[in-house]
């Protein structure tokens, strides 16, 4: 039995946490800092920082946020965003990343994941795809947070980027992100078999049950969770400088039960699925 | 610690090396990221870090003028902790890519995950293997001169680990494993104690606290000497 990961993934501009729904309408919740502590203290297996606005001010407080996060928090750590050449992403890493997660810059210069893949390593290379079904039952890729089209269908594209080097495949589907519909199952289990790499399901999850068939019947290796887990942390968390009412937050992901990631991973062990006990994660503290 | 008895972190070209400083220093260790040989003879402890392919760290550390250096002091008693790629490389042989001499510190050889291993409900379990697994830890048969307490002493069951890898070492002699774990359908070493010479299949610096206690062990270790 293998055994998954489940993934904070935190969405960051400008410093702050966010949390859009089908990647737009933006709704600050607080610092990320402190939402990834409380995750790694609960047995998240791994974090990952997506930098939405990719500006250069945006670039310099997510590299302090990098840093802050490499010294105090001892899990891998994937950031994407705007990562558009090598010394993007040697940046990256050098600040702290384990894992550096390409979009647009590897859909508009392809070569990017075979120069990452030998400079860097196939496993710190994870090439994320952000995908938007359509009329005909394909998916197509989309770039630029889901407003551009690429052309390119999500399997053969997965398929591509693999071949290329990438070590691992992280799948978003744009029209489930934040709805707290659940992920695209057939979309995941599509690319999940088609590829030899590991690959990480984004986008849909409002309850346990979610994260639980995107495993067994989407195949995912891991999956990443962030209205799920964000608005019930952001009850606890003190929201200094947040322009947003929380009210207002769970009118628009009103299908998302919020759940904190030890109930999360102690649902999934009760049904069957091995993931590392969120117990373990205090064992040593 | 001193400068003249920190631990010496090998930079050879491949790992993510200021991974594993960030968390020696966390456990309160004095270490150096270094390629120059003679922080490898002076150190009183090494770490051999290593991501990436097996034929390309050996030829590093030729051209680079620290495989010598490395096997000199680890022949002389300088502990030494290997991770991931570093634990692979302490043995004969690796088949990546061909046939690939190692350090041969240790008998034995890397092989590859089997590539069509698939769960009972269908999913391909893939490789490399990512993620955290379950690790067993035995008590090596192998204990030091002085009975100093290796890294992976007093580890209890249910201990998980971050792995990254493809390939496993099979060696010779079983009774240097300190640990095991299993994928894809392979039971496979996941940790070496052998005097003193250790190493680990998965990352401790990103294995959160418990990783960290393995890595303070190891500090513990190299200070009573």
């Amino acid at each position: 039995m293998r055994t998954v990961r489940i993934i904070p993934r935190l969405d960051i501009k400008g410093g702050n946490l966010v949390k859009g729904v089908r990647l737009e309408g933006i709704r600050v919740l607080g610092k990320p800092e402190e939402f990834a502590r409380q995750y790694a203290e609960q047995g998240a297996d791994e974090l990952c920082y997506m930098d939405v606005v990719a500006s250069l001010y945006g670039r310099n407080s997510l590299l302090d946020i990098i840093e802050r996060t490499a010294r105090a928090i001892f899990i891998p750590l994937t950031v994407g965003g705007g990562l558009r050449t090598i010394e993007d992403i040697r940046t990256v890493l050098r600040a702290g990343a384990d894992k550096a997660a390409v979009n647009t810059g590897v859909v508009r210069t392809p070569q990017l994941i075979a120069d990452a893949a030998q400079a860097f390593g196939s496993s710190t290379i994870v090439v994320s795809i952000e995908a938007m079904r359509q009329r005909d039952g394909h998916y197509e890729a989309f770039v630029d947070s889901g407003r551009e089209r690429t052309g390119l269908e999500v399997v053969a594209w997965a398929k591509r980027a693999v071949a290329l080097g990438a070590g691992e495949v992280m799948v978003t589907s744009v029209d489930r992100d934040g709805t707290g519909l659940g992920y695209d199952l057939e979309l995941v289990r599509s690319v999940a078999n088609a590829v030899p790499v590991p690959v990480i399901a984004s986008g849909g999850a409002g309850n346990p049950a979610h994260v639980h068939a995107v495993i067994t019947e989407g195949h995912a290796d891991a999956v990443g969770v962030a209205s799920l887990l964000h608005y019930h942390a952001a009850t606890s968390i003190e929201v200094q400088d947040a322009h947003v009412n929380i009210v207002e937050v769970k009118r628009h992901a009103a299908a998302v039960s919020p759940m904190d990631l030890a109930t999360l991973k102690a649902y999934l062990t009760a049904h069957g699925v091995l993931c590392r006990p969120a117990t373990t994660a205090r064992a040593y503290v | 610690m001193s400068e003249r008895e920190s631990i010496t972190i090998i930079d050879y070209g491949l790992g993510n090396l200021y991974s594993v400083q960030h968390a020696l220093h966390a456990v309160g260790a004095s270490a150096r990221v270094s390629s120059d040989p003679s922080d490898i003879a002076t150190a009183r402890g090494l770490v051999l870090p290593g991501v990436g392919a097996f034929g390309v760290a050996m030829e590093n550390l030729r051209s680079r003028g620290l495989l010598e250096p490395l096997v000199r002091a680890v022949r002389s008693g300088v502990p030494c902790f290997g991770i991931c790629l570093g634990l692979q490389l302490l043995f004969s042989v690796s088949e990546e890519f061909g046939a690939h001499a190692g350090l041969d510190m240790l008998s034995g050889r890397v092989v590859r995950f089997p590539g069509s291993v698939v769960t009972p409900e269908g999913a391909p379990v893939k490789v490399p293997h990512v993620g955290w697994n379950r690790v067993t830890f035995t008590v090596p048969e192998h204990q030091d001169a002085r009975g100093a307490p290796s890294p992976f002493d007093g580890i209890g069951d249910d201990a998980f680990c971050y792995f990254v890898h493809s390939f496993y070492a099979i060696p010779n002699d079983p009774r240097v494993v300190a640990a095991y774990a299993e994928y894809a359908s392979v039971r496979f070493c996941a940790a070496i104690a052998h005097e003193h010479l250790f190493a680990s299949q998965f990352h401790p610096e990103r294995s959160g606290a418990l990783g960290l206690h393995m890595l303070k062990q190891f500090v513990a270790y190299v200070q009573s000497l």
